[in-house]
C-alpha cells in the first residue's frame, strides 16, 4: 500500500489568490509551482507562514541541453512542513547573464550553505546572502562546475600542482 | 575573499561587544584525528573558550552530482556506496528509492522487505560508529571497540549476502543484485541473538559514566525552532524534540506494516543525540527481527513487463520475453523509458533525510541526480552550536553530529 | 665488538651473548619493526585502515600500530581515500613535515589512479605529486591487503635500507652511476666481450712485450 501525500490544493488555492495565477503541476503526487524570479522571496515568506517551516533543499538545474527550455538556470526549493507533512516544490527560472534572485538566508538559516553550494557550483547570485563564499571548490578556482558546459574531466585544473620527489623532501 | 578574512557569523547568543586584543586564531584540521576524515575549523578562541568558528568544507569534493550525469541509474550506485561509507547500504536504498519514484515503478514486497532490513543494519553500524567516535573522542576508547567489533558481524552479513564487505552496491533499479539465502537469514538470527548483550554493554561503560555525562550533557545545545529553522533532520533534529520520522510521516518500504517508536528527546544536546542513537538501535533491532519474521516469499525483482531489472538466466534461456528483455537491457539507448521530469524523493536515513532529487531527460542517465545530504546542514549549524563552549567541547558536539565528510562534500 | 680473548691464538671467539651483523642490516631491522603510521584517512578506505587498526584485525601484531596524528612523530603515511584538489596541498606540507626516513602507502584505488572519481576536482593518483612506496589495490581494500602491504613494506626496508638512506637519494645514485662510466673508462668495461677491445688491448700487449 504505497503512502499518498496530504494534499496541498487549499495552499495553491491561497497561493494564487495572493499572488495570482502560477503554473503548476503534479507529478509522481509531487506537486510543483513555477514562480517569477522577483516574487520568490516574497511566495517563500508566505508559504513559510502557512506551515512550511523545513526548507529541505535549495539546488538548481542547468537546463542548458533541454530544448524546451526557454530559461537557463531552473533553481529548486524543496518545502516541507513538520506538522502536516505536506511537501511543496518550488520552482524558479533565471537566465544568463547574470542569475540573480533573492536570498532565503533571512527565512530560514539553514539556507545559507544550499546557496553557497548553488552559487560554487553554478554561480547564480544571491542577493541579500551573508557570507556568498565559494563552498565546496577552492577559492581561485574560476568555472562553476556542474553547468553542462563544463567537461566532466575538467579543464586540467586537477593536474595544476607543484611535484615533490624523493630529492627535495 | 580568503578565509583570513572572511566574516565571522556573528548573529549567535555569545556574540556582543568583547575585547578583541585577547582573542587568538586556532586552525583545526583538514587533517585531525577528531574531524573524522576532512573538515576544517578555523576557531577564535578567548583562553579556551571558543568565540566564534568558521567551518570549511569542501576537502573531499568528487563531484558526484557531476557524475551521477554520466553513469546510468544502475551504475550509480557504485558512486553511492562511497557517499556515506559508514552505512552505505542506507545510500543505496535512498537511491534507487528515488529512481524508482522517477520512473515510477513499485517494487515487489519480498524485496520492500529486504531492504527495510538491510538498511536498519545501516543503520545500526552507523551509530555504532558514531557513538563509539563520540566515546573516543571524550575518552573512552573501549567503548568504541565494543562498538567496532559488532560493525564487524554487520559487515559479516553483508559480505555473504552480496560479497563485498562495506562497498556494497546492492540494490538494483526495481529490485536486488542478490537474494537472501538461509546462511544470510542464519547470521541475521545469530546477530539479533548476540547484540542486545554487546548494547546492554556499551549502555553500561558509558550511559552513566560521570565523565562522559559531564563532557556531554548541556554541550551543543541546539532547541526545537533553531533545528527546523536550520533544516536539521533525522537524529540531530530529534534530540531537539522535532518528532519528524520519515518511516512515520511517509511510510516508504515496509515500514508501514511495523510496529517501532520514534525516539525523541527534548534536551537537544551532545548527551541527548547520544541517547537518541543508543534507543533508535533497539528500536531497530525490533524491526529487523519483525521484517525477518514476516519475510515475503516471491521475487525481488520486478516482472519483466515493466522493462527494468534483468530477468534471471532462467528466463532469458527459456523464453522469448526473457531474451529480448536481456538484450535491451544491454544496450545503450534501449534501456529505460524514462520521463521527461523531475522528482524527488527521501528516506530516513542514520544521519536524517537522504534524498535524491533526480531530473530525467529520457535516456537512462540522469540529467541532474542531485543529493541532498544531511551532514551538510549538521554541519552548517556548528558555529552555532559551539559558541560560549570549551576547546574540548569541539570534539564533542563535532562526533555527535556525525558529519562524513564525502556525504559533506560529495 | 667482540673481545679477543688471551691465548686463543689468535682465533677470534664470539660470546653467545653477541650478534654479529651489518650496520645497515641493523638499522633496517629496527626501522622495519617500529613503523609508526600516519593515518592520512581522507573517505572510505579510512573507515577500513580503522578496521585494521581495530579489535578483529589488530594491526599491533606487525608493529605498526602506534597511529600519531602529528607528522612529525611518523615515518609511514597512509594514504587512504581520494585526495581532491584542495586537499593536495595539504598533503605535499604533512609530507614534507614527516622526517626521514619515511615511506607512503598509497591505500586504494582512488589514492593510486583516482579510482572511480574521473572527474575535475579528484586529483588522479597521488604518485603524480608525492613519492609513493606501495599501492594497495582495491575500493576499498580489505584490512588483510593493507596488513600485507606493511608486510611487504617491511621487506623492502629490510632489504634494499641503509643507515644513511642512500636508497631514497635517487639523483645522487644516478650521478655515480654515470660518474663509472666516465671516469673508468674502457678499461672498466668488462674486454672480454668487446672484439675491439680485444684487438687493441692485445696490439697494447704486444707493444709492451716487444718494445722493451
Amino acid at each position: 500500500m504505497p503512502f499518498t501525500p496530504p494534499s496541498v490544493d487549499d495552499v495553491l488555492t491561497g497561493l494564487t489568490d495572493r499572488f495570482g495565477a502560477m503554473e503548476s503541476s503534479v507529478f509522481r503526487d509531487q506537486t510543483r509551482v513555477v514562480v517569477p524570479a522577483d516574487a520568490s522571496y516574497d511566495v517563500l515568506a508566505w508559504l513559510k507562514d502557512k506551515g512550511f517551516d523545513l526548507l529541505v533543499d535549495v539546488t538548481c538545474v542547468d537546463e542548458l541541453e533541454n530544448r524546451e527550455a526557454t530559461r537557463r538556470y531552473g533553481l529548486v526549493y524543496l518545502l516541507a512542513s513538520t506538522t502536516t507533512n505536506q511537501r511543496l516544490t518550488i520552482r524558479v527560472f533565471v537566465d544568463d547573464p547574470d542569475p540573480t534572485v533573492r536570498s532565503v538566508v533571512p527565512l530560514w538559516k539553514g539556507a545559507n550553505w544550499l546557496e553557497r553550494e548553488v552559487w560554487d557550483m553554478f554561480g547564480i547570485r544571491f542577493t541579500g546572502h551573508p557570507d556568498l563564499r565559494r563552498l565546496l571548490m577552492p577559492e581561485e578556482f574560476t568555472a562553476h562546475p556542474l553547468r553542462k558546459d563544463y567537461p566532466l574531466q575538467g579543464r586540467g585544473e586537477r593536474h595544476n600542482f607543484p611535484v615533490i620527489t624523493r630529492d627535495h623532501s | 575573499m580568503s578565509i583570513a578574512t572572511a566574516t565571522f557569523d556573528s548573529s549567535g547568543p555569545e556574540a556582543g561587544p568583547r575585547s578583541e586584543d585577547y582573542l587568538w586564531t586556532l586552525n583545526f584540521g583538514p587533517q585531525h584525528p577528531a574531524t573524522h576524515t576532512t573538515l576544517r575549523l578555523v576557531l577564535k578562541l578567548d583562553g579556551e573558550r571558543v568565540v566564534d568558528a568558521l567551518p570549511e568544507m569542501g576537502y573531499l569534493h568528487s563531484g558526484f552530482e557531476k557524475i551521477g550525469e554520466h553513469l546510468t541509474f544502475n551504475q550509480y550506485v557504485t558512486v553511492t556506496d562511497r557517499m556515506n561509507y559508514i552505512s552505505p547500504m542506507a545510500n543505496n536504498v535512498a537511491w534507487h528509492h528515488a529512481v524508482e519514484k522517477l520512473l515510477g515503478i513499485e517494487i515487489t514486497p519480498r524485496c520492500t522487505y529486504i531492504r527495510t532490513i538491510i538498511a536498519e543494519l545501516a543503520r545500526i553500524s552507523d551509530h555504532l560508529l558514531c557513538n563509539g567516535a563520540v566515546g573516543l573522542d571524550t575518552g573512552a576508547f573501549t567503548f568504541f571497540l565494543y562498538g567496532f567489533y559488532q560493525r564487524e558481524v554487520i559487515y559479516d552479513i553483508f559480505e555473504t549476502l552480496c560479497g563485498a564487505r562495506f562497498t556494497n552496491s546492492y540494490t538494483r533499479v526495481g529490485g536486488l543484485s542478490q537474494d537472501f539465502t538461509p546462511l544470510v537469514i542464519e547470521k541475521i538470527r545469530t546477530f539479533l541473538r548476540t547484540f542486545p548483550k554487546t548494547l546492554d554493554d556499551m549502555e553500561r561503560l558509558l550511559t552513566r559514566n560521570r565523565i562522559f555525562v559531564d563532557r556531554t550533557k548541556g554541550v551543543g545545545v541546539l532547541t526545537k525552532e533553531e533545528a527546523t529553522n536550520r533544516s536539521a533532520t533525522g537524529p540531530v533534529a530529534r534530540a531537539s524534540g522535532v518528532p519528524r520520522d520519515l518511516r512515520k510521516d511517509e511510510p516508504y518500504l515496509a515500514y508501514a506494516d511495523l510496529d517501532f517508536q520514534v525516539c525523541c528527546a527534548s534536551a537537544g544536546d551532545c548527551y541527548a543525540r547520544y541517547l537518541v542513537r543508543m534507543q533508535e538501535m533497539r528500536e531497530s533491532l525490533k524491526l529487523v527481527a519483525q521484517a525477518l519474521e514476516n519475510l515475503p516469499a516471491g521475487d525481488i525483482n520486478v516482472g519483466m513487463d515493466e522493462r527494468v531489472a534483468r530477468p534471471t538466466k532462467q528466463q532469458v534461456y527459456s523464453t522469448i520475453e526473457g531474451t529480448i528483455s536481456h538484450f535491451e537491457l544491454s544496450m545503450a539507448n534501449r534501456s529505460f523509458e524514462v520521463p521527461c521530469e523531475s522528482s524527488y524523493a527521501a528516506i530516513e536515513a542514520p544521519n536524517g533525510e537522504l534524498g535524491f532529487f533526480i531530473a530525467g531527460d529520457g535516456s537512462d542517465k540522469a540529467y541532474r541526480a542531485r543529493c541532498r545530504p544531511p551532514s551538510v546542514l549538521h554541519f552548517a549549524m556548528f558555529p552555532h552550536l559551539i559558541r560560549g563552549h570549551t576547546l574540548s567541547d569541539v570534539v564533542a558536539v563535532l562526533g555527535s553530529l556525525n558529519i562524513i565528510a564525502a556525504e559533506l562534500d560529495r | 665488538m667482540a673481545m679477543m680473548p688471551s691465548g686463543s691464538g689468535g682465533k677470534l671467539e664470539l660470546p653467545e651473548n653477541v650478534v654479529v651483523s651489518r650496520l645497515d642490516a641493523l638499522a633496517n631491522w629496527c626501522r622495519k619493526n617500529s613503523l609508526w603510521p600516519m593515518p592520512f584517512a581522507t573517505a572510505c578506505c579510512g573507515i577500513e585502515l580503522m578496521a585494521t587498526g581495530a579489535s578483529k584485525h589488530d594491526l599491533a601484531r606487525f608493529g605498526a600500530e602506534v597511529f600519531r596524528f602529528t607528522p612529525r612523530q611518523c615515518d609511514l603515511m597512509i594514504v587512504a581515500g581520494r585526495v581532491v584538489m584542495k586537499m593536495l596541498p595539504v598533503l605535499q606540507r604533512i609530507w614534507q613535515q614527516m622526517h626521514e626516513p619515511k615511506w607512503c602507502i598509497s591505500m586504494g584505488a582512488c589514492a593510486s589512479t583516482g579510482g572511480v572519481f574521473d572527474t575535475y576536482a579528484v586529483v588522479q593518483g597521488i604518485d603524480r605529486f608525492i613519492p609513493v612506496d606501495m599501492y594497495i589495490p582495491g575500493c576499498p581494500p580489505r584490512p588483510e591487503q593493507l596488513i600485507q602491504a606493511i608486510i611487504d613494506l617491511q621487506d623492502k626496508i629490510q632489504l634494499e635500507g641503509t643507515i644513511t638512506g642512500r636508497e631514497f637519494d635517487t639523483a645522487g645514485r644516478q650521478l655515480r652511476k654515470r660518474a663509472l662510466v666516465e671516469i673508468g673508462g674502457p678499461a672498466a668495461i668488462d674486454a672480454s666481450r668487446n672484439p675491439v677491445m680485444q684487438r687493441e688491448l692485445a696490439a697494447a700487449v704486444e707493444a709492451i712485450t716487444s718494445g722493451t
